[in-house]
């Protein structure tokens, strides 16, 4: 049984058996084995070369990950918390996500920035916030999510063996509440299309990351009070698997999506435009949105005032359900 | 002429000078390299390349080759046939001496203003053109021997970063006999990435070496509007790297520099910053205009020590090089830059599609959606399939 940051790091330790080529680099990922300690073990078994420790200098970390990649290399790198990936944002918006077309095909990036994310853990300042939409807003590259620990291990093998760079967000919430039982069997699983959680017939809800707990349990609520939810782990937040999503929409008529991340920009609203563009006569009632709130992430004091909790997403269900 | 600016510290006295300190614990000096001044005096015994001819020959052949395309895009420019173009006017010995020292086996990664050191690299002029004429094909070079070349990034100071990549893969793979060569312009020292990428170079001892094409401006900033240090190449200091000051002028004097360097970091003897003090003779782009900024006697004098100047006299003195040699070598430069440019303007432009093309290894199906619209709003009975 295992947690979803044991998960990542048996995915890491596999890749790194399997591919000469894959390398880790960050700060404290070696013989400390990370904050988070996803890299546990992995320096004593592989290697200071496969293993590095950086600088502590986030654009070192992807820009030196972009020229490791550009010789055919796979570097993971990983960014401590989301909330310091702002230093390296400039590598990413202008190499990372670009070097493909840029050479048209002639170089490319087989690569793979791995972070943390999200609130509720009681930390200080900038390691709480969901900033994921900032990312999935740059075309070329892949923004992946996993939700519980057989999700990581699967997506995040796929993330490295993807040819292209894809950012890969560890909801840090969720990191030891769920064990699953897992099969190291280097078995990927594919990036391009979200998870069908639960079937349902009334309403379909969206979310992922650490959401989709708050979500599967609101959804199990509801259905108490004879309301069929079809739930589904969006996953992939760009590009987004928009045919499993409209499917379902048009099955059941009613959609709340559901983000922790604030509400204005967010992905929750680009899927709700995707629908309303595509789905407009099959919906029964407004698509709803359970989000943060367009304020600055409070200090952990006040953090469960921010985050969305199940009761908001039942009222929220509710609400749609109830729309005549 | 060495580039050394008045220290700020001398204007004051100095925290140290006020306290009984116990004891100097580091020192520091910075060199400056030159064989051949700007009267083309011979200054310091020649490295041994410096005593073959055609090698010289070759070295002011593409000197001139830049020099006159640096002249043909300006053309293009006012002829409404190409964009923005970075000229490498007065900074060619910067370009030919640098590159000149590298391998094929060896990773160049440039900056915008690279173009000298592309062309020698093998990166046809057409290339050149089509890349700053709009179009990224330009950036996926012809020639097999470059696949491992990084393009030229617009983003100052991002591809130091990047050459420590290349640097750290072949440092990992244990690859011996391989080097990374990059560069930046002198503003380009003040970005972060800068200071990132000699950090992790001396950090972790990559083989790699970064080019400073001091051209004495960024866009219309001067050096001191950059920075208090007296040089740049000292910069290398904080790094904890060599750092070198070389007269970019003086092409056996960049060649000789890049080339040990080179050697040096292949050797495992880690990374060198070279400053190479130069003078942009062009503006700063095609659609920039110096006259409000630049001193146009400083720019005069500056124009008296361009390299192509000395270089000429010394292979004259050598009877390398007469009047009728000369216009033979103009007109074999002529020739090529015209087939180039026919080449660069007989491109047809990109397919409708190509934008969306190298965007990932499989294009998703809602972009694939978008490129479908795009080439059928061009083209309305185009087979998309
Ligand atoms: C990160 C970034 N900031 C600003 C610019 C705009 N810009 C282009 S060239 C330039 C001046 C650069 O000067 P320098 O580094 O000395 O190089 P040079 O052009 O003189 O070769 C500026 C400010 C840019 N391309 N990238
Ligand atoms: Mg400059």
């Amino acid at each position: 049984m295992l947690t979803l940051v044991e998960s990542v790091n048996m995915a890491l330790d596999h890749e790194l058996d399997q591919d000469p080529e894959v390398v880790l680099l960050g700060q404290d990922i070696g013989k400390s084995g990370g904050v988070f300690r996803a890299t546990a073990g992995l320096f004593a078994k592989h290697g200071k070369d496969r293993v590095l420790d950086t600088p502590l200098a986030e654009s070192s970390i992807v820009g030196v990950s972009v020229g490791m990649a550009s010789q055919g290399m796979r570097p993971v790198a990983e960014i401590q918390f989301m909330g310091f990936i702002f230093p390296a944002f400039n590598q990413i918006v202008t190499a990372v996500a670009r070097m493909r077309n840029r050479t048209r095909g002639r170089i490319t990036l087989p690569m793979v920035i791995r972070m943390p994310y999200g609130g509720g853990i009681h930390a200080p300042e900038h390691h709480s916030e969901s900033t994921e939409a900032l990312l999935a807003h740059i075309p070329g590259l892949k923004v992946v999510i996993p939700s519980n620990p057989g999700r990581a291990y699967g997506l995040l093998l796929a993330a490295i063996r993807d040819p292209d760079p894809v950012i890969f967000l560890e909801p840090k919430r969720v990191y030891r509440t769920e064990k699953q039982d897992i099969d190291n069997d280097g078995e990927a699983y594919p990036l391009e299309s979200c998870f069908i959680d639960r079937e349902g017939s009334d309403i379909t809800l969206i979310s992922w990351g650490a959401m989709m707990r708050e979500t599967l349990q609101a959804a199990t609520q509801m259905e108490s009070e004879g309301v069929s939810c079809e739930v589904i782990d969006l996953v992939t937040i760009s590009p987004i698997d928009v045919s499993t999503i409209l499917e379902s929409v048009e099955k059941t008529g009613r959609c709340v999506i559901i983000q922790e991340a604030p509400r204005a920009g967010g992905i929750a609203s680009e899927i709700a435009a995707e629908l309303s563009e595509k789905a407009l006569l099959s919906l029964l009632a407004p698509i709803g949105r359970v989000t943060g709130y367009d304020t600055v992430m409070p200090y952990y004091r006040a953090e469960h005032r921010y985050m969305p909790n199940t009761q908001r997403i039942v009222d929220e269900i509710r609400k749609t359900m109830e729309f005549q | 002429m060495p580039a050394s600016k008045k220290s700020l510290l001398k204007k004051h006295e100095t925290t140290s000078s006020l306290l009984p300190v116990a004891d100097t614990i580091a020192n520091f000096e910075i060199r400056y390299v030159q064989f051949l001044n700007a009267q083309a005096k011979i200054v310091n015994e020649l490295p041994d390349f410096a005593n073959d001819n055609d090698c010289l020959l070759e070295l002011y052949r593409v000197m001139k080759t830049l020099q006159m395309f640096d002249h043909k895009v300006l053309l293009l420019h006012r002829m409404g046939k190409i964009g923005t173009y970075t000229g490498t006017l007065g900074q060619e010995a910067v370009g030919a001496g640098t590159a000149s020292c590298l391998r094929n086996e060896d990773v160049f990664v440039p900056y915008y203003r690279s173009a000298t050191d592309l062309y020698v690299r093998g990166v046809k002029l057409h290339e050149i053109l089509l890349y700053w004429g709009g179009d990224e094909r330009g950036s996926n070079f012809d020639d097999p021997r470059l696949k491992h070349d990084l393009p030229i990034p617009i983003s100052i100071g991002t591809q130091l970063l990047h050459a420590a990549g290349v640097a750290t893969a072949i440092k990992l793979r244990k690859q011996k006999d391989r080097a990374v060569l990059t560069m930046t312009g002198d503003g380009g020292t003040s970005e972060g990435d800068f200071y990132e990428a000699i950090n992790i170079a001396g950090a972790w001892n990559l083989p790699m070496v970064i080019v400073i094409n001091n051209n004495q401006w960024a866009l219309s900033e001067s050096n001191t509007a950059q920075t208090a240090c007296q040089t740049l190449a000292q910069k290398a200091i904080a790094g904890g790297i060599e750092g070198i000051q070389v007269d970019g002028n003086d092409v056996i004097a960049v060649k000789a520099t890049t080339q040990t360097a080179l050697e040096k970091a292949r050797n495992g003897g880690g990374p060198t910053l070279i400053e190479a003090v130069t003078y942009r003779l062009c503006a700063h782009t095609t659609i920039d205009n110096m006259d409000s900024y630049v001193d146009k006697q400083k720019y005069n004098s500056a124009a008296e020590q361009e390299p192509l100047i000395r270089l000429k006299k010394l292979l004259q003195t050598r009877e390398l090089l007469d009047d009728s040699k000369e216009r033979e070598l103009e007109l074999a430069i002529k020739q090529e830059i015209e087939s180039e440019v026919e080449q660069f303007l007989q491109t047809p432009p990109p397919a409708p599609g190509d934008m969306f093309d190298y965007l990932y290894a499989s294009l998703p199906e809602r972009v694939a959606a978008q490129r479908d619209e795009v080439i059928q709003r061009e083209n309305p009975d185009a087979d998309i399939s």
